[in-house]
């Protein structure tokens, strides 16, 4: 067992370290910093001095272990615009976005997964028919389309909600709604289909056969083994909760994390960008590290294999 | 004496395509029935249908009466106290007959505690009590193991073990040794039949393997495309098979004394159950076919006590087999 922890801890420090690697090195060879934050029209003595400033002149390999280095002391880099530390602007910004993403990952799994689950013991009722047509459009429709949708109806032709900002918690509704819908989308499509395979199980057949009443059945014998897969997709879910909203945030003037992403990358603000990408890298890694975990609870034989690895 | 379950005129169709076309079978009180036939004759299906198992889109008509009872459209709560209760099933593939979430405790308590009037620690000793019985060594400890942790041949004896915690009258097992291997075959047959003698429980052995079935059964039915074509003692029907089906069956095992003969092997394959051919099912490929026999299905008639045949050229093939024999 701590063995089977310790290479999933490995390779999740290794993603993280590709993950980083892969934005210092895009981000730099896609466009000047300096140019970007100064202005074309910039002297370019200033700009100048602004590169030999933030180091931009050194060799990029250089400049790649001077941010390993800076990272393994703590240190994360300033922001090029106003010079305060990307951590501090990142963190800011945080509670806003989680003020979105949690409430949405309620929604979602207290929608999609009974959705899912109604629509597999029902299926090809006309109920599983509706859930699933309302899913595929769920899923398919880009989330800025949906948030325009919401806005068109209950902002601009309703009035009932302000349509951006976030001045009270009016203002969360739609930007909840709209991340709520789409996963709650997915959501229920692959709990319908995670459903579906388990009880077409031999070991459902067999519970029935010894007269355990259907509703047990499904609720000892299905759902906890449809709770492996469905089990993923919640993980992957819970990793993005700190940047899965860029553009509802970007839709709704939110100023959460996504947002901040968008604007630093627009600015080439190096440190924060790079801030943002490791914290995502850190909350997926985790959340995967969690869902691992998770397995090996739900399902014995992950459980034993574990042991043997 | 009134039989233990009494099935007729059972028909299952899914989609529209008929897959039992009239099941006609009655069984007593402690008998061992073989029911044999090529795979997709209906022989699972007949008793799935009867216990309300298969899927909602099948269609079953028909009647399965136990003790007098009619279980085909009895409510649901009445179905599940018959389930594991009064009738117990054991199937295919043991691997994956057992959740494998959950502890052989937990699925064996669940079916005790459905059916015996057990609390607490009695219902865990009778748990224990069952798998010493089956032949599982170190039950007490093997209790809390995960059906991933036993061998194919353990698994199925813990599904027997399961089978019988309700104390059935009736035990179905359905190709209970196909999956496994040929000497651990040998030991759960062995096992299914010292328990049967045991508790005096009905059997019906449900087999590809005419072999299997002549060793552990009284009675023999053979099946074929979604009905019935002969019953007799099992002895009779392998030593003089009168359906040409039945005859193509056992003309196609090799004996295991006298001399070496050719084995016959039956021509063409079995129908399409969305095209079944008029008449009877097997006249295509039947070489005592006549013309009449296109014409109408033929009914199950007796041909002698105890035995029936759904056959109008009975007396033909009877006569070429024992023509054949005089050579």
């Amino acid at each position: 067992m701590g063995r089977y922890f310790a290479i999933r801890i490995g390779r999740a420090a290794l993603t993280i370290v590709l993950v980083v690697t892969f934005a210092f090195v895009v981000l730099r060879l896609s466009g000047d910093p300096a140019l970007m934050i100064l202005g074309p029209e910039a002297p370019p003595e200033v700009i100048a001095a602004f590169r030999k400033a933030w180091g931009l002149d050194d060799p990029i390999w250089f400049q790649y272990l001077d941010y390993f280095s800076a990272i393994a002391q703590g240190e994360l880099g300033r922001s090029m615009r106003d010079g305060r530390p990307a951590i501090q602007l990142v963190l800011e910004r945080i509670p806003a976005t989680l003020a979105l993403t949690l409430p949405a990952f309620f929604f979602k799994v207290a929608l999609g997964v009974p959705a899912g689950i109604y629509a597999a013991l029902h299926r090809g009722s006309s109920i599983d028919r509706a859930v699933m047509m309302t899913a595929v459009a769920g899923f398919t429709v880009p989330s800025f389309v949906l948030a325009l949708i919401l806005v068109l109806v209950f902002a601009v032709q309703l009035g009932w909600l302000p349509s951006g900002g976030q001045d009270s918690w009016r203002h969360a509704i739609l930007p909840i709604a709209t991340l709520s819908l789409g996963g709650a989308a997915v959501l229920a499509r692959f709990t319908r289909s995670a459903m579906l395979e388990v009880l077409g199980q031999p070991y459902i057949r067999t519970a029935s056969a010894k007269g355990v009443p259907w509703r047990k059945v499904v609720t000892s014998h299905a759902l906890p083994n449809a709770a492996i897969p469905t089990v993923t997709i919640l993980g992957f879910m819970v990793g993005t909760l700190i940047a899965g909203a860029v553009v509802v945030e970007s839709v709704f003037a939110w100023p959460g994390v996504g947002r901040l992403l968008v604007v630093a990358v627009a600015n080439r603000d190096l440190a924060v960008v790079q801030c943002i990408l490791l914290l995502v890298a850190m909350t997926m890694v985790t959340s995967n590290l969690i869902v691992d975990f998770l397995y090996g609870f739900l399902d014995p034989r992950l459980r034993a294999k574990g042991a043997h690895a | 004496m009134s039989p233990l379950v009494s099935i007729a005129g059972l028909h299952v169709a899914f989609n529209g395509v008929p897959v039992l076309r009239g099941v006609d079978l009655a069984l007593g009180k402690g008998e061992a029935v073989g029911l044999v036939g090529e795979s997709g004759s209906g022989k699972s299906v007949t008793w799935l249908a009867a216990l309300g198992l298969l899927p909602r889109h099948a269609k079953v008509s028909g009647s399965v009466r136990l003790d007098g009872r009619e279980l085909l459209g009895a409510p649901a709560a009445e179905l599940d106290l018959v389930r594991g209760g009064r009738v117990a099933m054991i199937f295919q593939d043991p691997a994956s007959a057992l959740n494998p979430v959950l502890t052989i405790r937990k699925q064996l308590c669940e079916a005790l505690a459905l059916h015996r009037d057990l609390q607490g620690e009695a219902v865990k000793a009778e748990a224990k009590r069952l798998l010493d019985l089956v032949g599982i060594p170190d039950a007490a400890r093997r209790l809390s193991a995960y059906p991933h942790e036993f061998s194919g041949g353990q698994v199925q004896r813990i599904m027997i073990a399961m089978a019988l915690a309700g104390n059935p009258d009736l035990l179905i097992a359905d190709e209970p040794t196909t999956a496994l291997d040929a000497t651990i075959q040998a030991q759960i047959l062995e096992l299914l039949s010292a328990i049967r003698r045991e508790m005096s429980m009905a059997m019906v052995l449900i087999s590809h393997d005419l072999g299997v079935v002549a060793e552990n059964c009284d009675r023999v039915a053979v099946m074929y495309a979604g009905r019935i074509v002969e019953q007799a003692p099992s002895n009779q029907l392998f030593a003089d098979p009168v359906h040409p089906y039945a005859q193509g069956l056992i003309g196609a095992l090799p004996p295991l004394d006298g001399p070496r003969r050719r084995l016959t092997a039956i021509p063409g394959t079995v129908p399409d159950p969305a095209h079944m051919p008029g008449g009877c099912a097997f006249a295509p490929r039947c070489a005592f076919a006549a013309e009449p026999c296109g014409l109408a299905a033929p009914r199950l008639a007796p041909i002698a006590n105890d035995r029936t045949v759904a056959c109008i050229r009975a007396e033909a093939s009877r006569r070429a087999l024992l023509g054949m024999a005089a050579e």
